[in-house]
């Protein structure tokens, strides 16, 4: 990687990706290694994420690593009117890394400018999350047994999804097809539009969520659509069934098809596909572990897992 | 006395240092500012409304003794794309130049994200400078993009 900082998922290149994805199979295989021995790493959860933050923390324990940090910054001097910058130069004292997450977009970048230790963004407002994108395009990996030549649906809500944005970034290497079903409002941006159309990407857009589309696809990428993202809240009443997933609804869908979701979801997945066996995002969670195992050695330069 | 005279006399004449012209009127105050000039002991005449064949009516800066360096000038492209500068040595323009978008923009550009970390921090805003001829730009640390009409000048 060009920093040594994970901020954002388009300073990875193609080569980057997938060397991160070689030694996330290895620590899959053995996520228990020494490999941070007699390091410590701080979580500064300057906005709360308990699924995130555990995921990370886990990640440093299997590594035989250390923990410290804050996962309520009520209780920090950020409260008491601290600067990001002064917080960081503070907590870069005492450890060999930073994970960070914060409600202000840009905070990560903001922090790797400021200090010589690593970051990790672990999410800055809606802007990325890198180490999401990274287990996603890993669960696709591991789902399809290859990256390139996929179709790929994203449902949902592809104006404000963060997730949505970065998989098409971190995907755009890997000669996907997409196809973005979202209501009106919620439609994806023209900058994600652009970027396909540079790259080549094919694309197309839809309104109506239709068994016709999810029978053409190996990943149904399902996000949630929020009613408070609305300003016509007819529009969202009108929506808000249309795209969600039932099981009848896969019936004649490909056998390598897999469902993902960034989870936390509310209603947008029925639970009668939980047992199907295509339903993938319980695993897609588990395989963050191992993705956040490999982020953290590729940001401190431990290239060689033992 | 012909209009033209009377028109160049509206203005002293520079022996040595920068004319900026074809400023628009109502982004005069806001060039004089993006370029520091409160803080130069330079010789320095502010004129506006002057008669303009191009624009009808424009703003005009001479500053004695002071030659811009591209970034140092450049910064005004951003209000005011089409003005001219003009290097004078000797009471001779000796250069003719256009200003230039920068690749980036250091400090000058508020964000328009009221969730960016430069509108919580005490730091400099960056923008690098996306398409110069739209004019669009992106915030380093947010990575908003922000269209050229909304942009806010710090």
């Amino acid at each position: 990687m060009k920093s040594k900082s994970l901020v954002s998922i388009d300073q990875c290149s193609k080569e980057d990706i997938l060397r991160i994805l070689e030694n996330a199979a290895k620590f899959e295989a053995n996520p228990n290694r020494t490999l941070l021995e007699g390091r410590v790493a701080a979580t500064l959860f300057f906005e709360p994420s308990t699924r995130t933050r555990l995921s990370f923390e886990t990640a440093v324990n299997r590594l035989g690593g250390r923990v410290v940090g804050f996962q309520d910054p009520s209780t920090t001097s950020s409260s008491k009117g601290e600067t990001l910058k002064d917080t960081i130069l503070m907590v870069s004292n005492y450890v060999d890394l930073i994970i960070m997450r914060h409600h202000l977009e840009g905070a990560a970048r903001y922090a790797s400018e400021v200090t010589d230790v690593p970051i990790i963004n672990a999410g800055d407002g809606a802007n990325q999350h890198p180490s999401q994108t990274l287990l996603d395009i890993y669960s696709i990996q591991k789902t399809q047994g290859k990256l390139t030549d996929l179709t790929i649906t994203l449902v949902g809500d592809l104006k404000y999804g963060r997730t949505v944005h970065s998989l098409i970034v971190g995907m755009s290497h890997f000669n996907p097809t997409f196809h973005f079903v979202a209501p009106e409002e919620l439609r994806m941006p023209e900058e994600q539009k652009n970027i396909c159309d540079k790259l080549n990407i094919p694309y197309t857009e839809h309104t109506d969520f239709t068994e016709d589309i999810i029978n053409k696809t190996d990943i149904l990428y399902m996000t949630r659509v929020q009613r408070e993202r609305f300003t016509d809240l007819e529009e969202y009443e009108r929506v808000k069934n249309i795209y969600i997933l039932k099981n009848s609804m896969l019936d004649n869908s490909k056998e390598n098809l897999r469902i993902l979701h960034p989870l936390p979801r509310v209603n947008e997945i029925a639970y009668d596909v939980d047992d199907n066996p295509k339903a993938y995002f319980i695993q897609q969670a588990r395989n963050g572990l191992f993705t956040r195992e490999a982020i953290i050695c590729e940001v401190l330069g431990i290239n060689k897992l033992i | 006395m012909s209009a033209q005279k009377k028109r160049e006399l509206q203005v002293a004449a520079l022996e040595n240092g920068t004319a900026i012209d074809h400023i628009p009127p109502d982004q005069l105050f806001k060039v004089a500012h993006l370029l520091e000039l409160e803080k130069m002991n330079n010789t320095i005449t502010i004129g506006n409304n002057f008669y303009s064949k191009k624009m009808g009516r424009k703003g005009v800066i001479k500053i004695a003794d002071k030659f811009f360096e591209e970034d140092e000038i450049n910064r005004i492209a951003l209000i005011a794309p089409n003005v001219i500068l003009n290097e004078i040595r000797d009471f001779e323009v000796i250069g003719k130049y256009p200003v230039t978008l920068p690749d980036e923009l250091v400090g000058i550009v508020k964000c328009n994200n009221k969730k960016c970390i430069t509108n919580n921090e005490p730091m400099r805003t960056r923008f690098d400078v996306i398409d110069k001829e739209k004019g669009t730009i992106r915030c380093r640390y947010c990575e908003r993009k922000i269209n050229k009409e909304d942009i806010v000048i710090k």
